[in-house]
């Protein structure tokens, strides 16, 4: 579907997703897009450039990642929303100029459409960048915010939202999702007003020209060690607000779950059928889905471990998150993993068989 | 008494950590002086590089970013297009703009975006000890060319203005010196003309400056603007590559 921005901006609309994400943008009040072409992510930039300027936005096609990365965050030093958007491999090539983000502390969005890898890969959908997201992903001692949306309505949602936890934490925030909801088509509701651009202020830090004001510097170098530690120190703070304030997850079928799968984004969609399988045959199995997975909603997490007799994490890779889980379970009940990865999805009927397998063999 | 001259107001007093004899104060004031006498200050945002002039956003007082090795002219474009009535400039060396940077600056050269570049080129790669550089002469020798620059193993120097003016997106590219006061007058008339051409909106422009550095030279101050005069500028001769069009004589 052709959306025109403006006209679609309320109701019900069948949309896909990478054009849900776009849109998104646009509805948060974000005005400046910066990109480069990679499978399967191109609707994006292919929207915005239909759509920016008709509302007097910028639309740029860089010359590389690492272009458009430093784009951003020139346009984020000048107090204005912005995005990018990429997949894998791409990602990868933005690592310099997300960490300078962060370490600059400039607020910006950037959507990673996962394929399988490593390296080239192909354009089949994969979550095998999960380590990459949550863990920093470049140089130096910082994290991105990192949100996992499952279907085109959440892609649209959180793409929205990412823009106001970026504001709120002045830092880069990432909507990690795969080529399956980033090419899929479902119908979604615009609930929510646009933001008017003109309605967001321009940040008292940003570098617009010093104008009846003293200069402002943005930069991320502190050649004193005691002072680049001050400043990590801050941002952790920022995270740690963050979990304390902005985790968000999803449960299906928690309350009498002997076992819970965990899972994000495919995966989970994957989970929902296969749970639905299992608990038409009496099955007690729930669903624990995290839609921030920096910060992870480890206290729900948690408490839901010393409840549950067995937790199956599902992921579209060889084991990431589960690492985590473990970590955040620390021994409660038995975590055990299912994957496939390479941009294999799993199919229910699979997850169904690994589920049975499980529990003949307690 | 009057004061005949004096600190320009775009600049800021602080001491400065160039090495003695370094020519990048005389740069930062050039560019300073041409902001003054614009009216430009409250306009302006400044991307510095990684370099020796990492800290330049110190020493102005206007609007500074730092930008990340050979970023700065993507980092400018951003700022660029969402502030389109601000002036940007980038301030870069040899390694940052000809080297890690090569296709950052190329491209925003090809787009003629909207911005203006000091490109500092001393041959060599100051901060970091004396490494060779994109523009580094043959037989010149630098930390990582010890018998000196042999083109069989390292190529040869990449002269930046005269690719650059290939292009149609440039509406000025010029190439000066600071390495006498004859020089340093040129450079101040091309440092403004470049300011001038943002200001007017009409493109892309550049001002490479041929510079010294005595440090990793191995020379006194007076020995390296001698030798640069000597040996670069038969390699890298100081002209106006491409001038506006509308003043195009």
């Amino acid at each position: 579907m052709s959306a025109v921005a403006g006209e679609v901006a309320s109701g019900r609309v069948l949309m896909r997703g990478n054009e849900a994400v776009a849109q998104g943008a646009l509805d948060a009040g974000c005005r400046c897009f910066f990109g480069y072409p990679i499978t399967p992510q191109n609707q994006i930039p292919d929207y915005l450039a239909r759509h920016l300027p008709e509302v007097g936005g910028i639309f740029l096609q860089a010359e590389s990642e690492v272009s458009a990365i430093n784009m951003v965050y020139g346009a984020a030093a000048a107090g204005r929303r912005v995005m990018t958007a990429s997949s894998s491999p791409g990602i990868s090539l933005k690592q310099e100029g997300i960490s300078y983000l962060a370490g600059a502390e400039l607020p910006c969005v950037i959507i990673n459409v996962m394929r399988g890898g490593p390296g080239l890969g192909n354009i089949a959908p994969g979550q095998g960048d999960y380590f990459q997201a949550v863990k920093g992903g470049g140089h130096g001692d910082y994290h991105t915010l990192v949100l996992a949306p499952w279907s085109v309505q959440e892609l649209y949602n959180l793409t929205r939202d990412a823009f106001d936890l970026a504001d709120r934490y002045r830092t880069p925030t990432l909507v990690l999702a795969d080529a399956v909801l980033g090419q899929m088509m479902e119908p979604m509701e615009f609930s929510r007003p646009p933001v008017d651009p003109a309605s967001l202020p321009v940040p008292s830090w940003a570098t617009t020209g010093a104008r009846g004001r003293a200069k402002n510097i943005i930069n991320s170098l502190y050649i004193v060690p005691e002072e680049q530690e001050q400043v990590c120190l801050r941002i952790q703070a920022r995270y740690q607000e963050a979990a304390q304030r902005d985790t968000r997850w999803e449960g299906q079928y928690l309350e009498d779950a002997e076992l819970v799968l965990v899972a994000y984004g495919t995966s989970a969609r994957v989970c929902l059928t296969a749970m639905e399988t299992l608990r038409a045959g009496g099955r007690r199995v729930g669903l624990f889905r995290p839609i921030t997975l920096f910060p992870y909603p480890e206290q729900a997490l948690a408490e839901l471990s010393g409840r549950a007799s067995l937790i199956l994490v599902v992921e579209m890779n060889l084991g990431q998150m589960v690492q985590d889980v473990r970590r955040i379970v620390f021994g409660r009940c038995p975590v055990h993993f299912y994957g496939r990865t390479g941009g294999v999805v799993p199919t229910p009927a699979e997850l169904v068989r690994a589920v049975e397998a499980l529990e003949r063999a307690r | 008494m009057n004061q005949v001259f004096s600190r320009p107001d775009s600049l800021l007093d602080l001491r400065m950590h160039y090495c003695p004899g370094c020519t990048h104060g005389i740069i930062h004031r050039l560019i300073a002086e041409v902001i003054d006498e614009l009216h430009l200050r409250e306009r302006v945002v400044g991307v510095c590089p990684v370099g020796c002039a990492v800290f330049a956003y110190d020493y102005f007082d206007c609007d500074m970013i730092e930008a990340a090795h050979g970023r700065a002219p993507a980092v400018a474009t951003g700022v660029k297009r969402v502030l389109p009535e601000s002036i940007v400039f980038t301030y870069q060396g040899d390694g940052d703009l000809a080297s890690i940077g090569a296709g950052e600056i190329m491209h925003a050269a090809a787009r003629g975006e909207r911005i203006t570049v000091f490109f500092i080129n001393n041959a060599v790669y100051g901060m970091t000890g004396g490494q060779m550089a994109p523009t580094t002469l043959l037989g010149q020798k630098t930390s990582t060319t010890p018998g000196g620059r042999n083109p069989q193993a390292a190529g040869y120097p990449v002269p930046v203005c005269e690719m650059l003016s290939t292009l149609t997106g440039p509406a000025y590219i010029a190439r000066v010196a600071v390495t006498s006061p004859n020089y340093v007058t040129q450079a101040r008339r091309a440092i403004k003309r470049a300011f001038e051409v943002q200001v007017q909106g009409l493109g892309f422009s550049l001002v490479e400056i041929i510079s010294t550095c005595p440090s990793q030279w191995g020379m006194s101050p007076l020995e390296a603007c001698h030798w640069a005069e000597e040996h670069m500028l038969p390699q890298y001769p100081l002209r106006e590559f491409v001038e506006p069009r509308e003043v195009a004589k």
